[in-house]
């Protein structure tokens, strides 16, 4: 029986007065492809960014690997080397360029050699399919483009687990589909992801698992198919008609 | 959308314009008014025998070499822009790092940066050259039997280093805060340390983002540079004391003081807007 590669236990984070997790239970196999979706405020992304420690939670534990990042002898800077994350608005690097923003992190973090890194992020814009904008910086990028360099740097320290917080929600429609068909690719070489998205046409083609969060909770943890087809809660269902309406 | 469709598509004689209004606006208009006023200014002082002798005397007290080559030299231009220019880079280090202490989530960082800040700024900093040149470094020099004693140039460089470092602090710390959070979050989540993260990715944002404040600082430094004259340092400002407490010409001494520096911060203003034209990237 493999072990989880992301595990919670009883995890609560409050921001103030705000509960934005009540308790998550939640174990990631690995390879598995898990796809987060919930209404608004449903503290998707916060259970994201708990899971790499962006956010330190109020109560409970993350496993990653086995390793408890709650634990003070934790590094979690190299716990975060193997957990790569793509933002909604992508955040690059603005003042470095495409292949810069790839080099940067591989330099610092894995003090890999000037060749040696630049290669990778040469294969990495070849395998995003922008190679020719290795020497543009974010700016001159569409925002497909920089997503696809953001998902390019994090795969360049060689993660384990990625983690996805909307990355199609800030992209014009023409672009969801670009960085849709690079996480695709991705899922199946059999990456862990977590994905916090609501593109259910990505959900349906690569994932193993969908999870409905409402109020802080899961409410809803099995298949996609099984989630369509015959959603068991009320909670579900509603939401459901209303993000499939259109 | 991607600017070059849209481009393609526009035909090149209806290429939008700069308006006429538009051109005056961007011309540096105000600066060939003052360079002029300067210039007339200039003319207008060599007529008069007073003037020149003002001037000759502020830029060569001791009349140790003749006007020309020799006054970047040994003058009190010379003593000004050493003053500011060594002062200014003591600053701009120390600044930085106690800007860099202002936005920690250390308390002892936070507190200390803090209390230096404030101090530093609710001093005058006139006050604080006279205490360094009359207090700190006879000081020293008693406690360590004269092997330490500090000129009055270096003290007065390190009286005005340490105040302005209290403001270059201040804006190195609202430079670092306008970085959007997601970029230290970015670099924190591919395993950067905070302390890599700060070198690597948020200063050099928060850096090109200060350079016109920072400058501005530089040149409220060169005119600041004149309190360092209380320490009796021959810059220009106490050059020109000088020659009127000679001559008792105060309009043709101050005046011509007054000339020296709009020259010399204008010549570095100019500087700085090529810099800043070459160097922009913006979020």
């Amino acid at each position: 029986m493999p072990e989880p590669i992301i595990k919670t236990i009883d995890l609560h984070k409050h921001f103030g007065q705000v509960q934005a997790l009540r308790g998550i239970e939640l174990e990631v196999m690995p390879g598995q492809v898990v796809v987060i979706i919930g209404p608004s405020g449903s503290g998707k992304s916060t259970l994201l960014r708990c899971i790499n420690h962006l956010e330190k939670p109020t109560h409970g534990h993350v496993y990653i690997d086995g390793v408890d990042l709650e634990d003070k002898k934790t590094k979690i800077n190299a716990v975060r080397a193997e957990i790569g994350m793509v933002f909604q608005l992508f955040n690059l690097f603005p003042h470095l360029t495409a292949l810069q923003n790839i080099t940067l992190a591989q330099q610092v973090v894995r003090k890999r050699r000037d060749a040696e890194r630049e290669q990778i992020a040469r294969d990495l814009l070849a395998r995003v399919g922008i190679p020719e904008k290795a020497d543009v910086y974010p700016g001159q990028l569409s925002g497909g483009q920089q997503q696809r360099v953001a998902i390019a740097r994090a795969l360049a320290m060689n993660p384990k687990i990625m983690l996805f917080d909307e990355p199609t929600s800030a992209l014009d429609p023409e672009m969801i589909k670009e960085v849709l068909d690079v996480m695709l690719d991705l899922a199946q070489t059999g990456m862990t992801m977590v994905c916090v998205t609501h593109e259910m046409g990505f959900a349906r083609a690569a994932a193993n698992r969908i999870i409905f969060m409402d109020e802080g909770l899961i409410i809803e943890d099995t298949t996609p198919t099984e989630l369509y087809t015959n959603p068991r809660h009320e909670r579900t269902k509603l939401f459901l008609s209303k993000i499939l309406q259109h | 959308m991607s600017a070059t469709k849209e481009a393609a598509i526009v035909r090149p004689e209806i290429r939008s314009r700069k308006t006429f209004s538009q051109q005056m606006r961007d011309f540096p208009w105000w600066g060939v008014l003052l360079v002029a006023s300067i210039l007339l200014a200039f003319v207008a002082m060599l007529q008069s025998e007073q003037y020149r002798d003002a001037l000759r005397f502020i830029v060569n007290p001791e009349n140790t070499t003749e006007i020309g080559a020799g006054i970047l030299i040994k003058t009190g231009i010379r003593v000004t822009l050493l003053v500011t220019v060594v002062s200014y880079v003591m600053a701009l280090i120390l600044g930085l790092i106690l800007g860099v202490m202002r936005v920690s989530k250390n308390p002892i960082l936070y507190h200390l940066s803090t209390l230096y800040v404030e101090v530093m700024r609710g001093v005058p900093m006139l006050v604080l050259i006279l205490w360094i040149g009359f207090v700190v470094v006879p000081g020293l020099r008693d406690a360590t039997d004269g092997r330490f004693e500090l000129s009055r140039v270096q003290g007065g460089i390190i009286g005005l280093a340490l105040g302005y470092a209290a403001y270059l602090a201040e804006t190195y710390r609202a430079g670092i805060e306008s970085i959007h959070k997601g970029q230290m979050e970015a670099a924190r989540s591919l395993g950067m340390s905070y302390f890599e993260a700060m070198r690597y990715v948020i200063l050099p944002q928060a850096i090109r983002r200060v350079v016109p404040p920072l400058a501005n600082d530089f040149v409220a430094m060169l005119k600041d540079s004149a309190l360092v004259s209380v320490v009796a340092v021959p810059e220009i400002l106490q050059s020109a004391r000088l020659y009127v407490s000679r001559t008792f010409r105060a309009f043709e001494g101050y005046n011509s003081a007054a000339l020296l520096y709009l020259i010399l911060t204008l010549l570095f203003i100019f500087l700085v807007r090529y810099i800043e034209g070459r160097w922009h990237v913006d979020a």
